[in-house]
């Protein structure tokens, strides 16, 4: 039990990035509301995110910035006294793809609901298969 | 010349950003004119084909090219590094990117109207993307890369009327779940190697492979990548958006997007993981074989029921995934040069079929097969390219589509695996019928929109008075990459021993 609760406590930023992918795929697999899915989506992406920003992280770190060093940078810098910051700062090109897929994402869901007049993705399969029935009949599949 | 030398030190930089500085100089001359917008397109996309044409050259007379992006050295700063398997997939992306560009504007005026910029714009940029995939040697470089050309990806597909923006909307859902596995698996490596560069953690992983985060490392880069390349049972999101987008998008989309991802399959197995961990150390060879026999043969089984011409091509992509893959993980040197050798044959072979395709259904409006009665007659020279492909897609000598399934085949055959050469046999055989009920139609059922001429052949001196063939770009770059096909197989031979051995691993056989 004890070791259970070390695993769960020592790594718990792992825990919770596992449990926002979770949440994210739940949302994009089970919902069948387009903007929920697109929520989840967005979810999905953040766990990773915040993945990489906890893996450059280190307990008792600073800013990596040199003026702050102890000893005011006399000696030879200790890697281990400053937060990585390369994982920081490759999650701002990541958050920018995020939100440039939400945006996509977004755009691409308002030309639906123009199109079909709803978000909910029964409703407008029954609308393909009211406005196109052959097509969906031969094709044999949805969406 | 020492201004020719310093555009030839700059050709990886310049394959890049040509496309790009073009997208955004589109973007703003389309507010004044319309027209500027396909001839800079156009030049843009000359410029990329000529650059990468001279990268192809230099790699084959000096060896790998390793361009410093800032002057940083390698493990800190961002190369792009170009080896013979890039150099010659570039050629190949380029070449089909500008030969669908130059054929595009009669379509996209007719499709787009007014936001014809836009999709020029988006179109250079889904270039860019796909340059920088095949040019980088970082991984990290390789997402966001992997990512600009999916957004703009989405957005062309998206741009269409009708199912099509439903269809790109669940293609963002599959393609972003992908790319976020593979940053997943990126960041597992950074955490392991303190590296982004690809070479680097190549020499770096040897030393520490007993951890059982590599493995996870590489199942989500496969994995994420899987998603992107659609290998059954990941494919769902690729029949409908290759279906209901526009015909000049899925023509540029189709033949290119599953391409670059096999590349970048390889790439992250030979290059980051290298081969000996891929084939040795972790058993997945023989499950990855098998899964793309399935591929193959759900692919080829759906594309016989369908009754919409773009959307069997769309299963036949399906299919060729799975060519490639199983190729691949064949792991021995037929399997793999045959699946490098596929990756360029059926890019060229998919632009064929899918540029013939979309030059039908710009004539009749439609792309039932129904609507295919009487084409052979009304327009000869387009059917003539679809014959073409469509035997390339068969594997009919001297088509380059039948090089490369011999190399598949023999590799399958040097592996033991015989489901393999079973599945690729049964595929060309379904192709056969795929390909000649299209055929049949085309050619004996009379065209049903002239009353006069319902029977029998037609006279030869009628043929001149009934044919209306596709304009004349699009007719001139569709016969270019039909001519190209046969082009292409008669040079298989040098491109597998002049370049492609090159980067196979030197392996028994």
């Amino acid at each position: 039990m004890e070791a259970i609760t070390t695993l769960i406590i020592a790594k718990y930023n792992y825990w919770a990035v596992i449990l926002l992918i979770v949440i994210g795929l739940y949302a994009m697999i089970a919902k069948k509301n387009l903007v929920k899915k697109i929520i989840g989506m967005n979810i999905f992406q953040t766990a990773i995110i915040l993945f990489y920003v906890s893996i450059g992280a280190k307990r008792g770190a600073t800013l990596p910035i040199i003026v702050h060093a102890h000893g005011d940078a006399a000696h030879a810098i200790h890697a281990a006294d400053y937060i990585n910051p390369l994982p920081h700062v490759l999650m701002l090109t990541a958050i920018v793809v995020s939100v440039a897929t939400l945006g996509v994402a977004l755009a691409l869901a308002m030309k639906i609901y123009f199109h079909y007049g709803t978000l909910e993705e029964d409703e407008i399969q029954k609308k393909i298969m009211d406005r196109e029935p052959d097509k969906v009949a031969t094709s044999g599949e949805h969406l | 010349m020492a201004s020719l030398e310093g555009v030839t030190q700059h050709l990886p930089a310049i394959i890049v950003a040509v496309p790009l500085l073009a997208a955004l100089a589109v973007t703003a001359l389309w507010w004044f004119s319309n027209k500027l917008c396909y001839p800079l397109s156009v030049g843009a996309g000359l410029i990329a084909l000529a650059a990468s044409a001279g990268l192809f050259q230099q790699v084959l007379s000096y060896g790998v090219v390793e361009y410093r992006l800032g002057g940083w050295p390698p493990p800190w700063g961002i190369v792009f590094r170009v080896d013979h398997l890039n150099s010659l997939i570039l050629v190949a992306v380029a070449l089909v990117s500008f030969l669908n560009l130059a054929g595009s504007r009669v379509a996209a005026e007719k499709e787009f109207q007014e936001k014809v910029g836009a999709f020029y714009a988006l179109y250079l940029l889904f270039t860019t993307g796909l340059f920088g995939i095949l040019i980088t040697g970082d991984a990290f470089n390789l997402y966001v890369l992997l990512e600009i050309a999916s957004l703009t990806g989405y957005a062309l597909i998206g741009i269409g009327s009708g199912r099509a923006s439903l269809s790109g909307l669940n293609y963002v859902f599959m393609g972003t779940i992908g790319a976020t596995l593979y940053l997943f698996g990126v960041g597992c490596l950074y955490v392991i190697t303190g590296s982004l560069n690809m070479v680097d953690i190549g020499a770096i992983l040897p030393n520490l492979w007993p951890s059982k985060v590599i493995v996870l490392a590489f199942l989500l880069c496969l994995g994420g990548l899987f998603v992107k390349m659609a290998l059954f049972p990941l494919h769902g999101w690729l029949p409908n958006a290759y279906t209901y987008s526009p015909s000049v998008v899925s023509s540029l989309v189709a033949p290119l997007t599953t391409k670059v991802m096999i590349y970048a399959m390889v790439r992250v197995t030979l290059t980051i993981f290298t081969f000996d961990f891929a084939f040795n150390k972790i058993s997945l060879q023989v499950p990855l074989v098998w899964l793309a026999v399935l591929a193959i043969i759900v692919g080829s089984l759906m594309a016989l029921s369908q009754q919409r011409l773009k959307k069997m091509l769309a299963f036949i992509v399906v299919a060729e995934v799975g060519y490639m893959v199983g190729g691949f993980w064949l792991g021995n040197r037929a399997g793999m040069s045959g699946a490098v050798l596929h990756i360029i044959n059926d890019a060229l072979m998919t632009l064929c079929v899918f540029m013939a395709a979309g030059a039908l259904s710009f004539r009749t409006g439609d792309d039932r097969l129904t609507s295919l009665k009487g084409m052979f007659r009304k327009m000869p020279l387009t059917m003539g390219a679809m014959v073409l492909g469509g035997l390339s897609l068969i594997g009919v000598p001297p088509t380059c589509g039948f090089f490369s399934k011999w190399y598949l085949i023999s590799g399958g055959i040097e592996a033991g695996h015989y489901g393999f050469v079973a599945a690729l046999i049964i595929s060309s055989l379904v192709n056969i019928v795929l390909f000649f009920r299209c055929f049949e139609i085309a050619y004996f059922e009379p065209f049903s929109g002239s009353a006069g001429h319902q029977s029998g052949p037609m006279e030869p001196d009628d043929r001149s008075s009934t044919v209306v063939e596709a304009p004349a770009d699009m007719l001139i770059t569709l016969l270019t990459a039909a001519v190209l096909l046969i082009v292409l197989g008669i040079f298989s031979g040098q491109i597998v021993t002049r370049v492609i051995h090159q980067v196979i691993p030197a392996l028994t056989g």
